[in-house]
């Protein structure tokens, strides 16, 4: 049944999964920290033009930050179900799971889409683009470039890990993933938590925190 | 002893007030490098010799698979080590706070760097390019910005250093003890031109410094200096005088045309800001609660960066003039401050309405 | 008859002889022939000897760079170059010497090589994972240097705004380029951290563990932990130049020292990415050669930890003048110094083995020698600069220039060499000319110190680096230094030349020439593709000297 092969360097298959799921939260861990250097810069900025920020902050919608938290998390949960299903042998489920999961991810990246737009109509765009006249301000143009330079990384990850989500789904529906073949499922479902992490960091920081 | 150490470290002449200690830590530091270094090599380099395989396999009872030194004495290496560190930086720190922190009454000038020039602006009007004119035995406090990238502005006789940042101002000082011509070279790499970004710094005689600064003919004090001991300056020597005016009546115009009048009164009435009448060298609230006082430093900073220490009970009204005003404007107009300190300042300032309670 | 057609007759002559054991498998070298047997390979260690090419290619290139260098600052004035060529070119000389060479010399080669065997495992945990990182390394270095050539960056290797982002040179590629090399070290790191993990022979806990693979461990974790954040600022600053982002621009409110703080993050903790693995070689030489175990195994492994730790919180040393508060200039070299007691520790324990020992002298040993003297010095001289009013004097001049070569080429480049003359039996199966090598340690060692000690006396005359021109009155200490690095590169040519010798006409060895007590000395000569005939089960720790030599680190009941 198992069509899994054990690498000859590991001694047997727990060890080899044990290999694997080190690596990749190791793997995790640097990505947070990519997105680290960013956050620094923003809590830098910040405390160098505490009301620039406020007020930029304020002027984000709100209403479409939060839908994207819900529909991450939402999503997020899915995925974990999906790795349940994977574990219980119910492969065809985790498959129509996935593919909640992934329209989650498409419908976060349309909002996301329509966001930016508001933004460029309003005339913001990072750094040396910026053109509004309403909302002016050293810091805010700082905290856009900022903005965009961070959910930009972010939606990228995003891309990725629906990529990962695809590849996932098409395997589960094919059965691939049986019952002792689940740790490559599970090292997916952890990138797709991350994604989801890194934005439960983002959304306060570009949407809540400006009172 | 001090000229001997000096000499043999090939360190330049000990030209400022601060120069001679800096040294001294200078040789302790290096001097206790040299013999730690030292130390470890001859005890290495003796063991590699007195425990070498020939001599050992002669003398079996040499050899100690087990012989470790006894932990008093990495305990000593270790403690030791640790105490010589904690000497170098408590002299180091407190010579950095002297290096930083220039004395009461420091003659400001200002310096814009920009590829690759050095350009000053003094008190009153006079500006010159790439040489720096300073009264010896006088502290002198330079407050250094950059037009594009960031320059470093080092005297290497005077032992400062200092990066003049783009957007920023940052501040070095320094007393020159005799009379004499100092080279400056910029530190901190600049482009194609930065091994040409070089300067003079010509100390002149107190007396000789006022008249100069005056507008009195400058060639008769630089004749009497010692011959020029450096390479000639990438742009040699300009110096442009401006015509002789009085600072303070500069500084008046440059307030006018800037609008800074719209917002500060001049003879003490309360207005949107506070009054510029007796603000010199006063105590001012913070809005941090802190306290800070109105010298050249603190004024030049509320004009170019106004939110980093509001006057406590004034809105946080003022624009910043960050390139919006040239140095040597800010220099005439902290002259016309500084000529109203005797101005009576009328009633005090508004109440502070944020706190809601009584003055 | 050649022994293979006996043994192919053997065979045929039916089960009368099946019990003879099966032809021993080859060694790695033979295990497989041809260019793509090499390409493809999942070996560790023939993947180890490709970088091992390629990085000592880049040691010579960036060495040919300083030699323009130095010969441009013969003379006060133009020598043979102008002044945009001299920037691109000590830029460089930077980046190729840093990004390229020195990050990942000694984990990607000798790292690479001997952690699986000293872990008593096959290969490392991600096989194919470690070649791709070889490949990633060629590309990024293929980027990094076709633009720097085409191009030219003009930055100098710190890229510090805003001169990086309004420079006319092609900064994004070469930015690109350094961003590839980070997730190639990235990619080593992680198989490292897993392997030693999860790979470990039976019988090996943590403090069994050669203390090389401590030094690795620890030198994996700190590029983990800093690879993102340089990425990610040198990626704004190539981005700035493709977009305008002015992140870092004071024209938008932004602010230049930040990036220095971001950078320097990362550079300072990245400094002892490269002294780390050098102290892992020289842990090994000195016990090795003094037939006794670590004078302190502890202490090693411990400040290794301890370096990777507060190697973090130092970075401000490196801003002193660029305006920062009087108190974090106080943290920030009190912090240092403090990182240097680890280094000492260490120090003072190689030393101490020394003691009651029973030392070999050759010239990896003559290589350790050096090594105690410069490194120390170097390291000093390092503390010196922390000091934060010496600082004020010192920053950005020739004293700080030799600050690091001192660590960096007396470090850890004689750490590399004597490294490459310790494990070259075990790479090659045959040892090197020994005359010839102790000629040329020497050699470099004295060409070092001409190439350097000028250099320090420099930096107190107040001589700025990246200074294409200079005042007359520096002239003749940077002849002297000039003629020091010819003497360093011919020294080091003639080493190079004397290893490449030794590998067709050196004399065989055995699979244990030292007599070490070390796990990767207890296979063949040369190893076969999977290290061990047999999985080993250690009985012993790694530095056991009082045990006889005969005793076997692998338990015979095991087999
Ligand atoms: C491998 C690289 C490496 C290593 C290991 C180090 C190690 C150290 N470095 Fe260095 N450094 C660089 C590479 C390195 N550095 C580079 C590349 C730069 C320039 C960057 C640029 O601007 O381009 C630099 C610049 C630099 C500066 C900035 C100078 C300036 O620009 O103004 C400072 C300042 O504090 C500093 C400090 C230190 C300290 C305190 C250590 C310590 O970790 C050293 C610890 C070691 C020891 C202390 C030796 C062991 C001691 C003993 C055995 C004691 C014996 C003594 C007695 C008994 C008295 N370094
Ligand atoms: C690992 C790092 C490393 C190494 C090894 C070196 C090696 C050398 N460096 Fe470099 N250097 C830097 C890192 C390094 N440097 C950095 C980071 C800077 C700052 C750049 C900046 O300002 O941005 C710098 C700057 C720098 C300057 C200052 C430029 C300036 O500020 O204007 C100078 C000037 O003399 C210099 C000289 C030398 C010399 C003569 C060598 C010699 O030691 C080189 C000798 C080597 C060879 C000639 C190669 C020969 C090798 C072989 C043939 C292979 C042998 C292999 C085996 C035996 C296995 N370097
Ligand atoms: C729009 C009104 C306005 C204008 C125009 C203005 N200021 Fe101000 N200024 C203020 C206010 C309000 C404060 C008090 C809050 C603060 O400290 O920033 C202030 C504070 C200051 C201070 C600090 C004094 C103290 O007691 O803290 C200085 C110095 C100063 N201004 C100089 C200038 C100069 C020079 C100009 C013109 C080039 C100028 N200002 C133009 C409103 C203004
Ligand atoms: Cu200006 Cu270097
Ligand atoms: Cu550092």
């Amino acid at each position: 049944m198992s069509t899994r092969r054990l690498a000859e360097q590991f001694e047997d298959l727990a060890k080899q999964d044990h290999a694997a799921r080190l690596a990749m939260w190791i793997f995790l861990a640097s990505e947070i920290l990519l997105f680290a250097a960013l956050f620094a810069l923003y809590t830098s900025y910040r405390a160098m033009y505490p009301d620039e920020f406020a007020r930029a902050a304020a002027h984000n919608n709100l209403a479409i930050g939060t839908i994207n938290t819900f529909i991450l998390i939402t999503s997020s949960a899915t995925v974990a179900l999906a790795l349940w299903a994977v574990r219980g042998g119910l492969q065809r489920l985790a498959g129509w799971l996935l593919i909640f999961s992934i329209g989650c991810g498409l419908l976060f990246l349309v909002l996301k889409g329509v966001e930016y737009g508001q933004h460029f109509r309003a005339g913001i765009y990072p750094g040396a683009g910026y053109r509004s006249a309403e909302l002016t301000g050293q810091g805010v143009v700082l905290f856009f470039t900022l903005y965009f330079l961070i959910t930009g990384l972010h939606a990228f990850h995003v891309v990725v890990g629906l990529a990962v989500l695809c590849w996932m789904t098409a395997g589960s529906l094919r059965g691939r993933f049986g019952p002792d073949e689940h740790v490559r499922f599970e090292l997916g479902t952890l990138y797709w938590h991350l994604v989801d992490i890194v934005w439960i960091f983002v959304w306060p920081l570009l949407y809540l925190l400006h009172r | 002893m001090n000229e001997l150490l000096r000499r043999l470290l090939f360190l330049p002449p000990q030209a400022s007030t601060l120069a001679r200690d800096i040294d001294g830590l200078h040789y302790f530091v290096i001097i206790s490098t040299m013999l730690g270094a030292l130390l470890v090599t001859v005890v290495g380099g003796w063991f590699l010799i007195r425990y070498r395989r020939a001599y050992v396999d002669a003398h079996p009872d040499e050899y100690d698979v087990q012989a470790r030194p006894p932990l008093w004495m990495k305990i000593a290496a270790v403690g030791s080590l640790f105490l010589l560190f904690v000497i170098w930086w408590s002299i180091g720190i407190r010579q950095y706070l002297e290096l930083r922190v220039a004395p009461e009454g420091a003659l400001e000038i200002y310096v814009t760097a920009k590829q690759w020039m050095w350009k000053f602006a003094y008190p009153g009007a006079a500006r010159t390019i790439s040489v720096l004119y300073v009264p010896a035995g006088r502290p002198v406090k330079l407050i250094l910005t950059s037009r594009d990238v960031i320059h470093s502005f080092y005297v290497p006789d005077f032992r400062i250093k200092q990066d003049a940042i783009p957007g920023r101002y940052t501040t070095e000082w320094f007393e020159a003890r005799s009379p004499g011509v100092y080279e400056v070279l910029c530190t901190e790499y600049c482009g194609t031109g930065h091994s040409m970004m070089r300067g003079r710094v010509v100390a002149l005689d107190p007396g000789d410094f006022d008249r100069w600064l005056g507008g009195a003919d400058l060639e008769t004090p630089l004749a009497e200096l010692p011959p020029q001991q450096y390479d000639p300056p990438w742009v040699v020597g300009q110096t442009a005088r401006a015509p002789e005016v009085d600072p303070v009546v500069i500084g008046e115009r440059v307030a006018e045309t800037q609008g800074c009048v719209r917002c500060h009164s001049i003879d003490g009435t309360p207005h949107i800001g506070p009054t510029w009448a007796g603000l010199w060298g006063s105590v001012v609230p913070l809005a941090s609660g802190d306290t800070v006082i109105a010298d050249g430093a603190y004024l030049t900073e509320s004009i170019m960066d106004p939110m980093a220490k509001l006057h406590r009970g004034f809105p946080p009204l003022m624009p910043s003039y960050l390139g919006k005003i040239r140095p040597a404007e800010v220099a005439a107009i902290l002259a016309f401050i500084q000529s109203l300190r005797d101005v009576e300042a009328q009633p005090a300032p508004p109440p502070a309405t944020r706190d809601g309670g009584a003055p | 008859m050649t022994e293979q057609s006996r043994h192919r007759e053997d065979i045929e002559a039916g089960d009368l002889f099946a019990d003879v054991p099966p032809p021993p498998p080859p060694d790695y070298l033979r295990d497989g022939r041809g260019i793509r047997s090499w390409l493809l390979t999942t070996d560790h260690k023939r993947i180890a000897l490709m970088f091992y090419a390629v990085i000592v290619a880049m040691l010579a290139l960036g060495g040919i760079f300083a030699l323009l260098l130095r010969t441009e600052l013969l003379t006060p004035d133009q020598t043979i170059m102008t002044a945009p060529v001299y920037n691109r070119m000590f830029t460089l000389h930077g980046v190729t010497m840093v990004f390229l060479f020195m990050i990942p010399s000694i984990p990607a080669t000798f790292g690479n090589f001997v952690l699986p065997i000293m872990l008593g495992a096959k290969d490392l945990a991600f096989p194919r994972l470690n070649l791709a990182s070889f490949y990633v390394y060629l590309l990024g270095t293929g980027v990094t240097l076709a633009a720097m050539v085409w191009g030219g960056v003009d930055t100098g290797w710190t890229f510090y705004p805003p001169y990086s982002t309004s420079t006319e040179s092609s900064v994004f590629p070469v930015v690109v380029g350094i961003f590839i090399v980070g997730v190639s070290s990235m990619m080593t790191a992680i198989n490292f951290i897993v392997t030693t993990h999860t790979l470990r022979a039976k019988g090996m806990n943590w403090f069994r563990l050669p203390l090389f693979v401590w030094a690795m461990y620890a030198t994996s974790v700190i590029i983990l932990l800093a690879t993102p954040v340089i990425g990610l600022s040198l990626g704004l600053v190539g981005a700035d130049r493709l977009y305008h982002f002015g992140i870092f621009d004071a024209r938008f409110g932004g602010d230049p020292v930040l990036f220095q703080h971001l950078f320097w993050f990362y550079s300072h903790p990245a400094v002892y990415i490269m002294i780390l693995p050098a102290m892992g070689v020289i842990s090994e030489l000195v016990s090795t050669f003094s037939r006794k175990p670590p004078s302190s195994y502890d202490a090693i492994a411990m400040s290794s930890l301890g370096i990777a730790f507060v190697g973090f919180f130092g970075w401000g040393h490196h801003m002193f003048v660029a305006g920062m508060s009087e108190l974090d200039a106080g943290i920030f070299g009190g912090l240092s110094m403090f990182v240097a007691i680890f280094s000492a520790i260490k120090v003072f324990t190689w030393t101490a083995t020394l003691y009651r020992g029973r030392v070999a002298f050759n010239t990896p040993m003559l290589y350790f020698f050096w090594f105690l003297f410069l490194f120390t010095f170097g390291g000093m001289t390092g503390v010196a600069v922390a000091t934060q009013s010496l600082d004020v004097h010192w920053h950005d001049t020739y004293f700080v220039v030799a600050h690091f070569h001192f660590i960096m080429v007396g470090g850890t480049i004689t750490a590399f060499l004597g490294a490459a003359h310790y494990w070259f039996p075990k790479m090659f199966g045959r040892l090197y000319s020994e005359r010839m090598g102790l000629l040329t340690s020497v050699s470099v060692f004295f060409g070092f110190l001409f190439t350097f000690v000028p250099q320090f006396l420099l930096g107190n005359a107040g001589m700025p680096r990246r200074y294409y021109s200079y005042p007359a009155r520096f002239q003749w200490l940077n002849v002297v230094s000039t003629g020091g690095a010819y003497l360093l590169a011919g020294a080091l040519l003639l080493t190079l030349i004397n290893l490449l010798c030794a590998l067709k006409w050196g004399r065989r060895a055995g699979p244990n020439p030292w007599g070490s007590h070390g796990y990767e000395w207890m296979t063949r000569a040369i190893p076969i593709k999977h290290n061990f005939e047999t999985p080993p089960v250690i009985t012993r720790g790694p530095y056991d000297y009082h045990l006889p030599e005969e005793m076997p680190h692998v338990d015979p009941q095991a087999r």
